[in-house]
């Protein structure tokens, strides 16, 4: 069986009293697009942090590619093939939206010279940015800055992609924009691995989904199973969340 | 989505990227030309104008490496007299080995840079407001060991030999062309390296330190490298601060107030931005001529200034010029020429 492309073995991380993450493991395999959902606080920002190396965890390992990368520092995991999006979008807001993107092609991706040029260009047009490319990335609405954390994960050269509510905020013919984006991206062979409160967005697009709470693992599986999941029924208020709705889930 | 796709990659293929603003052809040639004009000076101006300018040159050289330093690498640093010192006492140490010391002043920048590698390690386990506090312990420390050499003439200081023989006039006019090529030195040095791989790295650094670790960027090492070839241009300036007033003195050369005119410069004139020192040395140059006679009036009102220039102009003198009239006489960036962006 191949190498999975990311493996979690028994991770744990809290801050204080506060459980971000409870021997949590978990499996991705190369070109898979996985969902994560889970009430607010369930850690999965933190997790992202802990995959892409802002955060380290207390106790357990992170594999990427048959690699031990628990110790390995942020920016060495992007060049190793991670790319992350914030969730706050952290644009480099002094330099234009191209450069923004190149810097990622240069230090993420190792390229040089018009290769660079190139793979960034090539990226804004996936991103709907090109006409943007000669502005600050301070002058950026949300959309487009959101769209800009996805530009220059991108422009990293990724093998694995994580992408961290980049859905949340946007309008309706947005969404269905930016699915396409990441559909079109998943078919390429990209790994994926997509937080989201935007609950109909994931299941158009990924295979399978995990619900997160109390930093562990509580369902995880085919999309429509997990949302019909009893446990994660009850940690939407009893509700369950709407598949075909845009609402605000689990605040 | 085909027809999107065919798009992108005709695009792809058709990327045409220049490197200079609009406004750079022109900024250069008045660049050169004011370059020319500083050069021929000692021929045509007393000698009182070109001492004066030495200080000047000085001044814009330290606080363009001070502006490095925070602007672009946000290590706030207020120990930079650690290595003006450094610097300074290289060459009085290698004139004294019978170097020439016009040609002390480089060697005393890369003393400085070997200094700087362990100063580095020490400085960078601490954050914020700790590195700005430590970086002056560790200049305190310089200074306190720096006494205790007696070879290097003590707490009393000592002077520089070697430059003696020299006709005043013409020692003048050789102090001054190198002090005007410390600074040209540091400005070009600082636009190539910011023109660079590097440069972008050290940009994105400056704007969003996070982000730039997840875009690839070792922000240690480009931390690092800004810290070094700030400590060169410090040391560099140390030097020529030596051979301008043909003496040293530990006090005086370790003083933190090198630290606050490098602040107050760099504020003023704008952080983050090669313009913002040129244009705040000037101000500040200007500010210390015309307030020369009101004692200690002249420190109030230029803390008052600089006071009022981080409240209400963040971006400082340059960063206004810059948001009115999208000048830019160091273009750094880029600028994508496709058919359809503007």
């Amino acid at each position: 069986m191949a190498e999975p492309l990311l493996r979690l073995e028994s991770l744990s991380k809290s801050f204080g009293q506060v459980t971000v993450a409870k021997d949590l493991a978990l499996s991705l395999d190369p070109g898979e697009a996985l969902g994560i959902v889970g009430p607010n606080g369930a850690g999965k920002t933190s997790l992202f942090a802990m995959i892409s190396g802002d955060l380290r965890p207390d106790a357990g390992t992170v594999w990427l590619d048959g690699r031990d990368v628990t110790g390995v520092p942020p920016h060495a995991r992007t060049r190793a093939g991670i790319g992350r999006t914030y969730q706050v979008p952290r644009p480099f807001t002094h330099l234009s939206v191209f450069e923004n993107v190149l810097v990622c092609a240069h230090q993420g991706a190792g390229l040089h010279g018009k290769q660079a040029w190139s793979q960034a260009m090539d990226v804004l047009e996936r991103t709907g940015l090109a006409d943007l490319a000669n502005t600050a990335a301070g002058r950026l609405t949300l959309l487009q800055r959101k769209r800009l954390e996805v530009a220059r994960a991108l422009g990293t050269g990724p093998r694995l992609l994580l992408l961290d509510e980049v859905a949340g905020g946007l309008t309706e013919p947005e969404v269905a924009e930016l699915v396409e984006v990441i559909r079109r991206l998943h078919a390429e062979g990209l790994g994926i691995v997509w937080i989201e409160h935007v609950v109909h967005a994931l299941v158009k697009t990924v295979a399978r989904m995990i619900c997160l709470a109390g930093g562990d693992v509580v369902a995880d599986g085919e999309p429509v199973a997990v949302l019909a999941d009893a446990k994660v029924r009850e940690l939407y208020l009893g509700a369950g969340p709407e598949t075909g709705l845009t609402d605000e889930e689990g605040s | 989505m085909t027809l999107s796709h065919l798009l992108s990659e005709r695009a792809a293929a058709a990327v045409d990227v220049r490197r200079a603003a609009r406004t750079s052809k022109v900024s250069g040639g008045v660049l050169l030309a004011l370059v020319v004009l500083l050069a021929a000076l000692p021929y045509v101006v007393f000698s009182d104008v070109t001492d004066t300018l030495v200080n000047f040159f000085v001044l814009v050289a330290l606080a363009g490496m001070w502006n490095l330093l925070a602007g672009f690498g946000g290590l706030v640093s207020v120990g930079q007299q650690a290595f003006i010192g450094i610097g300074a006492y290289s060459v009085i140490a290698l004139a004294d080995l019978g170097v020439q010391p016009y040609l002390a002043v480089p060697l005393a920048a890369l003393t400085c840079v070997v200094f700087a590698v362990p100063t580095s390690w020490l400085a960078f386990r601490l954050r914020g407001d700790y590195f700005a506090v430590g970086t002056w312990v560790i200049a305190e420390v310089y200074r306190l060991l720096v006494v205790r050499i007696d070879a290097l003439g003590g707490a009393s200081g000592k002077g520089l030999s070697g430059l003696s023989g020299l006709d005043p006039a013409l020692r003048g006019a050789l102090t001054y062309w190198v002090a005007l090529t410390l600074t040209l030195a540091t400005v070009g040095g600082c636009y190539l390296l910011l023109r660079g791989r590097v440069g972008l790295s050290l940009m994105a650094v400056r704007d969003e330190e996070t982000a730039a670790s997840a875009a690839g960027i070792d922000v240690t090492r480009a931390k690092r490298i800004v810290y070094l070839v700030s400590a060169a241009g410090c040391g560099a300036a140390g030097g020529v601060i030596t051979v301008s007033s043909l003496s040293v003195n530990p006090d005086a050369i370790f003083n933190v107030q090198w630290s606050a005119y490098m602040i107050f410069i760099v504020v003023i004139g704008g952080i983050g931005f090669i313009e913002g020192p040129l244009i705040g040395a000037v101000v500040f140059f200007a500010l210390q001529q015309l307030l020369a006679d009101f004692g200690s009036w002249y420190l109030v009102i230029l803390g008052v200034v600089g006071i009022a220039a981080a409240r209400w102009l963040p971006g400082g003198l340059w960063g206004l010029v810059r948001d009115r009239t999208g000048l830019s006489l160091f273009p750094v960036g880029y600028h994508v020429r496709t058919g359809d962006v503007r």
